[in-house]
Formats: C-alpha cells, sequence, structure tokens
C-alpha cells in the first residue's frame, strides 16, 4: 500500500489567482446521491440554514455589545452539518471555540452557546446526555483528549467514535502530532475532522506547513488521510460516514480533511482586510455550502420557494427564541467564582466566598441572587 | 515627545531593537503582515521585512525552541506569545531550557532573549484569555520576569530586556494596551531591571502592586487620603524576579506596614514570597501582618465574573484599612 495512495479526493490543483497552494476542483452531485435519503438531505438544509441565521444573529449580537467576542463560523456550514449528521448520537466530539454549530446539532441548547459566549458560567453547561466535550480554546489541544475518549470506548468495548474537530493551524502543535500517533499506534477507533479555512487567524495554510495538504499528514501516522472539499456536505458526510463505519468495524483512525473558508474575521476582534482581498472571499462565496445544496435541492425537486420561506420563519424564531432566553437569564452570581473548582469546596474556598460576599454592596449582593 | 499607549511604547520600542541591532528578530503567531492581534508589532513587517519581522507556524513550543537555537548562535530573538494561556505548550522550553543553558552549560552558552506575553484580564476576552500566572515563571530560577505599568516604562523597561543577557519573561498587561497615554520620548533609553518604582511617598503603609493593578491602586488610596487622611507609599515592583528587596525593606522598615496587590490567585501567588520575604526581613518593625489582596483561588472565571475576581476597590480598601486598625 503506497501511503500516499491513500491520499483520496478532489485533485490539488495550483491556483496563482489566489494565491492559495491549497485551491482545488469543487465537486458537486449532479444527480441524487442513492443511498442518502430526501429527508436527511433536507435536514442538512435546514441544518446549514440555522447555523448562517445564527450566526449572523450572533456577528450582530456582538457589535451591539450583547455578547462579548464571537468566532464566525458562516463559510463552514458544510463541515460542521455533514461530521455532525455522519454520527451517531452516542459519538462524542471535541469541538474547537468555531464548532458551536457542531456542539448545537449534536444536542447542546443555543442559549447555553450564546450564554458562554456571554461569558456566563451557565453556557458552559452541557446536558447529561450529550455526547459534546467543551470548547477547548487552546489550539489542538483537544486532539488528544479525542484520542483518549476513543481509547477508552476500545477499551470497555463500546459501541462509541470520537471525532476531533481541528483547524488549518493546530496541524503546526505538538498536541496534533502526538494525538495522531497515538490513534494510530492503538488503531483508536477516532476520526480527525479538519476544516482547513486557509488561513490560522492572519498566517495562509502555505506558511503553516511546506505540504499541500493537511490530509497527506495521515501517512505519517499510518492511517488513511481523505480531502474533501468542504462546501459539498455530501462529500462531508460520505467521507466522515466512512470514517466512522470504519472505526465501529475496528479499522482505526481516519484523519478527513474538509477544504473550506471562513467568510468572516477570526474573531469579532480580528480584521481580515489586513490579510487577505475581498476578491478571494468572493470567490469562495461563488461555492457557497447552502446555495449549492439549495440548487440541488431544487433541481430535483425537493425543495421550492415557499419550503424556503417556512424554513427561515422557524429558524427564526428558533434564534430568537434562544436569544430570549440568553438575554432573560438572571444577573450572574458571584457564588459560581467558588462552585465546581473541586468535589468539595475546600475550607479556604469557603472563607474566600465569604470574603467576596461580604464586600459586595447589598444592591449588587441582591441582584447577583436574583 | 508625543503621547503614546503602553501598546505603542511597546511598538516603539520594538523599532528600535531592530534598528540598534540586526541580530535582533521578532517572531510569533500573526506578529508578521497582520501586525500582531494587538497591533504590537504594526507597521515593523513592512519597514523591515520578512526575515526580521516572522510570521511563524501555530506553535509555541517551536517558537520557544527555536528562539533557544536563534540566541545560542548569536541572534537576539524576541518571541511572541499571543496570550499568556497559551504559552504552556512552550512552558517545558522556558522550564527545562531557557531558564537554565547558562548553568547547564557552566556559561558556555547564554539564551539573550525577551519573550513577550500579554497578560491578565478584565477585557471581557474569552476564555483561556485572561490568565496571570507569572508565578510560574518567577518560580524559575534563572528567568527575569518583567511588568511595566505605564507606557514610559514598558519602552524603557523592553529595551533594557533586550540589552540582558539573560533571559527576560516580559509581561504586557492587556488591560492597560490603550488604556491612557503618557509622554514617551522618541529616542532609545532604558530603565534598569530589577528597580521597583516608588510611586508615591507615605509613612503610614506600604502598597506593592505591578502591571495595570498600579493605577487602579492609586485610585484606591487617593481616596483614602481624602477620606482617612492616610499617608500611603505605592510600590510598582516593575521587576517582578529577581525584585527589588531593597526599596520594599526600606519602605516597610519606614511604615511598618504593608499590602500586596496582584491579580494572580492567592495560593503559591507572588505576594505569598513578598509576604514572606518582608516578615523575615522587617519583623521587628511590622505592626501588623503582611495582607494580601488577590484573585480569589479559583481558575480564572468566564468575562461576566473577572471583575469580581480580581481585587476589586472594595477589598483593596478593606485590606489597607485592616492593617492600619491591627
Amino acid at each position: 500500500m503506497g501511503i500516499l495512495d491513500d491520499l483520496q479526493g478532489p485533485v490539488l490543483k495550483a491556483n496563482r489567482a489566489l494565491q492559495l497552494d491549497t485551491a482545488f476542483e469543487a465537486t458537486s452531485e449532479t444527480e441524487k446521491p442513492e443511498e442518502i435519503s430526501e429527508l436527511l438531505l433536507q435536514q442538512m438544509y435546514e441544518d446549514m440554514m440555522l447555523l448562517r441565521t445564527f450566526d449572523k444573529r450572533s456577528v450582530g449580537l456582538q457589535r451591539a455589545g450583547r455578547i462579548g467576542t464571537y468566532p464566525p463560523l458562516a463559510g463552514q456550514e458544510a463541515c460542521q452539518v455533514g461530521s455532525v449528521l455522519a454520527l451517531r448520537r452516542q459519538d462524542f466530539i471535541f469541538p474547537t471555540y468555531r464548532d458551536y454549530g457542531a456542539m448545537m446539532l449534536h444536542g447542546v441548547p443555543m442559549e447555553n452557546i450564546l450564554l458562554y459566549w456571554n461569558g456566563r458560567a451557565e453556557g458552559c453547561l452541557i446536558p447529561p446526555e450529550v455526547a459534546v466535550f467543551p470548547i477547548a480554546v487552546p489550539i489542538a489541544t483537544q486532539l488528544p483528549h479525542a484520542a483518549g475518549a476513543a481509547w477508552a470506548a476500545k477499551l470497555q468495548g463500546i459501541d462509541q467514535v470520537a471525532l476531533g474537530f481541528f483547524g488549518d493551524g493546530a496541524s503546526s502543535e505538538g498536541d496534533f502530532h502526538e494525538a495522531m500517533n497515538f490513534a494510530g499506534v492503538f488503531e483508536l477507533p477516532v476520526v480527525f475532522f479538519c476544516e482547513n479555512n486557509q488561513y490560522a487567524i492572519s498566517v495562509p495554510l502555505h506558511k503553516q506547513t511546506a505540504v499541500p495538504s493537511i490530509a497527506m499528514k495521515a501517512a505519517a501516522y499510518g492511517m488513511e488521510g481523505v480531502r474533501v472539499d468542504g462546501s459539498d456536505v455530501i462529500a462531508v458526510y460520505r467521507a466522515v460516514r466512512r470514517a466512522v463505519e470504519k472505526a465501529v468495524a475496528g479499522k482505526g483512525a481516519t484523519l478527513v480533511e474538509a477544504m473550506t473558508y471562513r467568510y468572516g474575521p477570526h474573531t469579532t476582534s480580528d480584521d481580515p482586510s489586513k490579510y487577505r482581498s475581498d476578491d478571494e472571499v468572493a470567490v469562495w462565496k461563488e461555492r457557497d455550502p447552502i446555495d449549492r445544496l439549495g440548487s440541488q435541492l431544487r433541481s430535483w425537486g425537493f425543495w421550492d420557494d415557499h419550503k424556503q420561506a417556512a424554513l427561515q420563519s422557524r429558524i427564526d424564531e428558533t434564534v430568537a427564541n434562544a436569544i430570549r432566553i440568553m438575554e432573560s437569564a438572571p444577573p450572574p452570581d458571584p457564588e459560581d467564582l467558588f462552585r465546581h473548582v473541586y468535589a468539595t469546596m475546600p475550607a479556604r474556598l469557603r472563607r474566600q466566598r465569604e470574603e467576596l460576599l461580604a464586600t459586595l454592596q447589598p444592591n449588587q449582593e441582591g441582584l447577583a441572587r436574583g | 515627545m508625543a503621547k503614546k499607549t503602553l501598546v505603542q511604547a511597546v511598538n516603539d520600542a520594538l523599532r528600535h531593537a531592530l534598528q540598534a541591532n540586526e541580530k535582533v528578530v521578532l517572531l510569533g503567531e500573526d506578529i508578521g503582515r497582520n501586525g500582531g492581534v494587538f497591533r504590537a508589532t504594526d507597521g515593523l513587517w513592512g519597514e523591515f521585512g520578512d526575515s526580521r519581522v516572522i510570521d511563524t507556524p501555530l506553535a509555541e513550543a517551536g517558537i520557544l525552541g527555536t528562539s533557544v537555537g536563534l540566541a545560542v548562535n548569536g541572534m537576539r530573538p524576541i518571541p511572541e506569545i499571543q496570550f499568556m494561556g497559551f504559552i504552556y505548550p512552550g512552558f517545558e522550553q522556558i522550564v527545562s531550557h531557557v531558564a537554565r543553558i547558562r548553568m547547564r552549560s557552566r556559561g558556555r552558552f547564554t539564551v539573550p532573549m525577551v519573550v513577550r506575553v500579554p497578560y491578565g484580564g478584565r477585557i471581557r476576552a474569552p476564555e483561556i484569555h485572561s490568565d496571570s500566572t507569572e508565578a510560574y515563571f518567577a518560580h524559575t530560577p534563572g528567568l527575569i520576569v518583567v511588568s511595566p505599568s505605564n507606557p514610559y516604562d514598558a519602552k524603557g523597561l523592553l529595551l533594557a530586556a533586550v540589552e540582558s543577557e539573560d533571559p527576560v519573561i516580559f509581561l504586557e498587561p492587556m488591560r492597560i494596551y490603550r488604556a491612557f497615554r503618557d509622554e514617551v520620548p522618541d529616542d532609545y533609553y532604558t530603565v534598569p531591571l530589577g528597580q521597583a518604582a516608588v510611586v508615591q511617598s507615605g509613612t503610614d503603609v506600604t502598597v506593592v502592586t505591578w502591571g495595570s493593578l498600579v493605577r487602579e491602586t492609586l485610585a484606591v488610596i487617593r481616596e483614602l487620603e481624602a477620606e482617612q487622611g492616610l499617608q500611603v507609599e505605592l510600590i510598582d515592583l516593575r521587576t517582578l524576579s529577581p525584585w527589588d528587596e531593597d526599596t520594599v525593606y526600606r519602605s516597610v522598615n519606614k511604615t511598618g506596614r504593608a499590602v500586596i496587590v496582584h491579580e494572580a490567585v492567592l495560593h503559591a501567588g507572588l505576594g505569598a514570597e513578598l509576604a514572606a520575604s518582608i516578615s523575615e526581613a522587617c519583623m521587628l518593625q511590622l505592626e501588623a501582618p503582611v495582607a494580601r489582596v488577590t484573585g480569589f483561588d479559583v481558575p480564572p472565571p468566564l468575562f461576566q465574573l473577572e471583575d469580581l475576581h480580581a481585587p476589586t476597590p472594595e477589598r483593596i480598601k478593606l485590606a489597607i484599612t485592616k492593617v492600619m486598625t491591627f
């Protein structure tokens, strides 16, 4: 088996106009995929629309000072939707800070995501039955966790696959290498899913790595690397589905690289005009994952203007409702500073909690206690 | 002379450092074309080129580990770590190599480098962007740890750090990157490492702090002066390790009382070392136990509670009053 023969997916094609070493041929189905039901295709579309709408509203909330710094995901919907829909409920996901879309789709309430970006401890809550790990802010640190969770499933004979999300920049961190290596050595049921959005904040992929693809790196760990068009939700779904089936069958880990793009800034604190051109953004917007699936659904007779309008209004209501819940939360409770630091609060922390409460103004404390 | 913010003063110092010594290189994530996420390196990539102001791959161990190699082989690297909460992948390089090369090689090799790190909280940043873990570095012999509290010192201390033959962890308080402006001379100048600054003289009690809390503590002290007529001596430690024992002991021997204020957590924080040292050195002059006003012993919270985690004016005032009435 030639290791580089494992590299599948669209052919690499240099595109000098874009200044990207990583331009590639877009994929798109012309016929309805046989193995994917109409229902699931519509689900993909609806989920992508939900994430796009959530993202637009969240950026607006941040600009209005109603939430804190926020990392937009627009452009990457097909990656998060296609990968999560390919999982089973019990499969465990390990997100980065931009994967709150995947988190929601896998069961985290939308209002918790909003509370998190609004700096509220309550936003960290993940319902007990939901197989989602908290957002990892430090880059690549979630990948060893995903490998470890997959290892635990394997050791205990549990039918569960772990999926770790990461970006192109994360492939430079030591944790990436160590996670891949463990997954390879111990043949773990894990999927490493790279949303290669071409930039780590301002640094383009060709300055991040001297090889033209992240998927290629899988060869060094004895695992399969697959590259897909990350604006093609069907392609993402298929690649992850196949990786999950392989993991379930005891055939080890897969690295899936989805070629994508973030339309917006790295976070609302970032100004992308410093490092990329409007023309480049426009080229990627022509490959928009939602428009693409929308056209496909219409050409297959599964979608029309009436359905579109009904969906948009349903989604608007869902997002508005989550915002209402987030904004009607009682003021933050200062005692939350001290909760969940240890299983049992040490005397020292109890004393510090009392010290803090004693210094709060009566009205402040009253507010805080709701 | 122009009025500059702290981050502009840092930028100014880096420009001087690049001009003064062709061996100086800046390296880090997004510091080149983007000018740094806080714009600390704004304009330098265009001015000095991408072989002196270098966008690196996203890899803190790589940035700090290659800086060791650069430094031992003739260069003067100034690596930037984007936020203190992201320095830990490179912690091994700092603790096992940066801090020890001089001793491990019995003086043959040295690693003159300045690791610039934005630190501290209360800018409504996302999770893990608000760490104030200076004690990890102060706990590591072989490192010089510095934190400026104003634009003038930021430029002078940074240039002194670049001149230093020992590695410096240069902690830049994000909260005051743009909070106010100072007169900052255009010329090259240094502010000596290892010397604290007496911000205000007083005879009743000594308050020691650093970084963003110097200005906030001064405001509290002014209130106490107006309300209670207290004469408070405020010391800006500036160099956190090795710190200026003479200035601190001289002050406490005069006032007989000491309060230490820092944003980092209480337990095994730098305040513990200061308090123990003061207790040993000034025992016979002390009128009250040394007090500490610090972050609570919990992880830095998400931003809606971070103002309550850090020392508040109320808690600083309470500690000073307590020490005065002991």
